[in-house]
């Protein structure tokens, strides 16, 4: 498994993280010893396994569908300076 | 003084709980100068909680008789959401965030009478092993401040040991209640997997994440988890079983079978470790328990490959919320939605956390998802099976904690990051599973701690604290 610099950058936008130069030559030589330790995986045959998204089995969880107490708009909005007009204010979109 | 001890004495007046709670809150300052267990100390809420106790005791109140941690000290790791309480994780990008709820383990210590005394110090949203990824304080071990608490929840650990009448709210992923616990010379239970609700939970890995207790005996850890366990509704994945009281269990391990993990104690476990878990085994075939070896290569093996994958998978996906909009961290409006979003990010997530985001990221893209991310899912199958086989013929496994005594900040920060994580390797599958599992304090070699681990099978933590007591101080 090869991941090159172009490839470490590919995956950081991605995730939107711009890693500076520092950080993009010191995970590199790391990221490159993880990816390899890990393909060790591929020694394992797990031919006609199911893959387990979950440790414990798991049935559909439903619940009732009644009307309760939700948060308000004040208390919703109160942990940012980022509002107008009782809503949420991001950063441009186009 | 037992806990059980402390509660009947603050049930029947014979101590002022304001005034025994403000004795707390001031020695929690002192450890924090010194060791910094705690990101936040909660005064303020405390105070109000105690002053609420001692009305109801004045008051003959007749709903006090049963309440199992009345008057008790809680500590919370600080991924664990506390209302009205900085909750941070660790995480700059969580600065400032104070919940508008409770956790549903936090609203159920507090109907209990448990009074929380703050938030403890962690590796950033659990993604380290020795607590020293944190974005606040790095905690240092009770035993020797030149070394680590372990982690991720290291403070809670740490404070465990030096505190009384205390019991901590921990959390694991893939280690982090018993590999601190045995760092610390405490007990720490990572129950099964659902049993105690995540909602309200700081998020790191969906699948592997659990709420557990950590104090200075099994009783301690048992009353805190018959209060936090039970069927949420608001966590999809909690699980339906009965709610049970834990600190009833039986304290002799007569008859029961252990199986000893051949693989856990070669290769690089330390000799002074292995040593004292083989001590702990002989004391557990004394008070009359059966020991016998069994080959079980694939979680020790295959573990932190299978582990990483899909922690870090999962925590890229959740740590994509904390963008700098509606809570915690954030910047002046400028760029568009991307570059806004890439500006808070890159400036407050720490080196630990953007590794595992590229890791996590890497493993679930096209091209690389079923080499990696599925194929994981897949292990984490056989590696199941392979568990419920030797429950078929032991009540429970054991091995090292750790593979080695705690170590200094010195040398951890000689570590490369798979060194690191390497350290993860005897936790990292029974969390895979979704196991319950107990660190066990079983002695000391040079004045610091080690711990045994017992894991059990799904729901079987009763059968870990029995045969953990036999250890009690």
């Amino acid at each position: 498994m090869e991941i090159d610099r172009k490839l470490l950058e590919h995956v950081a936008e991605v995730a939107r993280l711009k890693l500076t130069e520092k950080e993009t030559e010191r995970f590199l030589p790391q990221m490159k010893e993880l990816l390899e330790y890990f393909s060790q995986l591929k020694d394992i045959d797990t031919d006609n396994i199911k893959p387990s998204f979950q440790p414990v089995e798991m049935k559909n969880a439903m619940r009732e569908d009644n009307e309760k107490e939700c948060l308000s708009q004040d208390d919703a909005l109160s942990l940012t300076e980022h509002k107008k007009d009782g809503y949420f204010k991001g950063p441009r979109a186009v | 003084m037992t806990i059980q001890n402390f509660i009947s004495q603050i049930k029947n007046n014979e101590i002022d709980i304001v005034e025994h709670t403000q004795k707390v809150i001031e020695e929690c300052k002192k450890l924090n100068q010194e060791y910094r267990y705690f990101n936040t100390i909660s005064e303020e809420l405390a105070l109000k909680q105690a002053n609420e106790i001692k009305k109801s005791v004045k008051n003959d109140d007749k709903n006090i008789k049963n309440k199992k941690l009345f008057g008790v000290a809680i500590s919370v790791k600080d991924a664990i959401c506390v209302k009205g309480v900085e909750s941070t994780a660790g995480s700059r990008i969580l600065e400032g965030y104070k919940p508008l709820f409770d956790a549903t383990a936090i609203a159920k210590v507090k109907e209990e009478g448990g009074i929380i005394i703050g938030k403890t110090s962690q590796d950033e949203f659990g993604f380290g092993a020795f607590s020293v990824n944190s974005g606040f304080k790095i905690p240092k071990n009770p035993f020797d401040k030149e070394r680590s608490c372990g982690g991720s929840s290291g403070g809670a650990a740490g404070l465990s040991q030096k505190l009384d009448n205390h019991i901590a709210l921990g959390e694991s992923t893939g280690g982090s209640i018993v590999e601190p616990s045995s760092f610390c010379g405490v007990f720490g239970l990572c129950p099964t997997y659902g049993l105690v609700s995540r909602y309200g939970l700081i998020d790191f890995g969906n699948s592997l994440d659990k709420i557990g207790p950590i104090g200075k005996t099994a009783e301690d850890v048992s009353i805190l988890l018959g209060v936090i366990s039970g069927h949420d509704p608001c966590d999809s994945t909690s699980s339906h079983k009965e709610k049970e009281d834990y600190s009833n269990f039986r304290k002799s391990c007569k008859g029961m079978k252990v199986g000893i993990i051949k693989e856990a104690f070669t290769g690089e476990v330390q000799e002074e470790v292995s040593e004292k878990i083989n001590h702990g085994i002989d004391k557990l075939r004394d008070e009359g328990a059966e020991a016998e070896e069994i080959s079980l290569e694939l979680p020790i093996k295959y573990g932190i490959a299978t582990y990483y994958m899909i922690a870090t998978s999962e925590a890229s996906t959740n740590l994509a919320k904390l963008c700098g909009m509606r809570y915690g961290a954030s910047e002046k409006l400028e760029g568009s939605f991307n570059e806004y979003f890439t500006k808070v990010r890159s400036e407050n997530f720490g080196t630990e956390a953007k590794r595992r985001i590229i890791l996590g990221t890497f493993a679930r893209m096209a091209g690389y998802r079923d080499a990696f991310y599925i194929k994981a899912m897949k292990v984490r199958t056989i590696m199941i099976s392979e568990y419920k086989k030797a429950f078929k013929r032991f009540d429970a496994l054991v091995s090292p904690t750790a593979p080695m005594l705690p170590p200094k900040f010195s040398e951890i920060e000689k570590l490369t990051p798979l060194q690191h994580y390497l350290a993860d390797v005897m936790t990292v599958s029974p969390n895979v599973a979704g196991l319950p599992h107990l660190n066990v304090p079983v002695g000391y070699s040079n004045g610091l701690p080690v711990g045994m681990l017992l894991t059990g099978d799904h729901l079987q933590e009763k059968k870990l604290l029995q045969l953990g007591s036999v250890f009690e101080r």
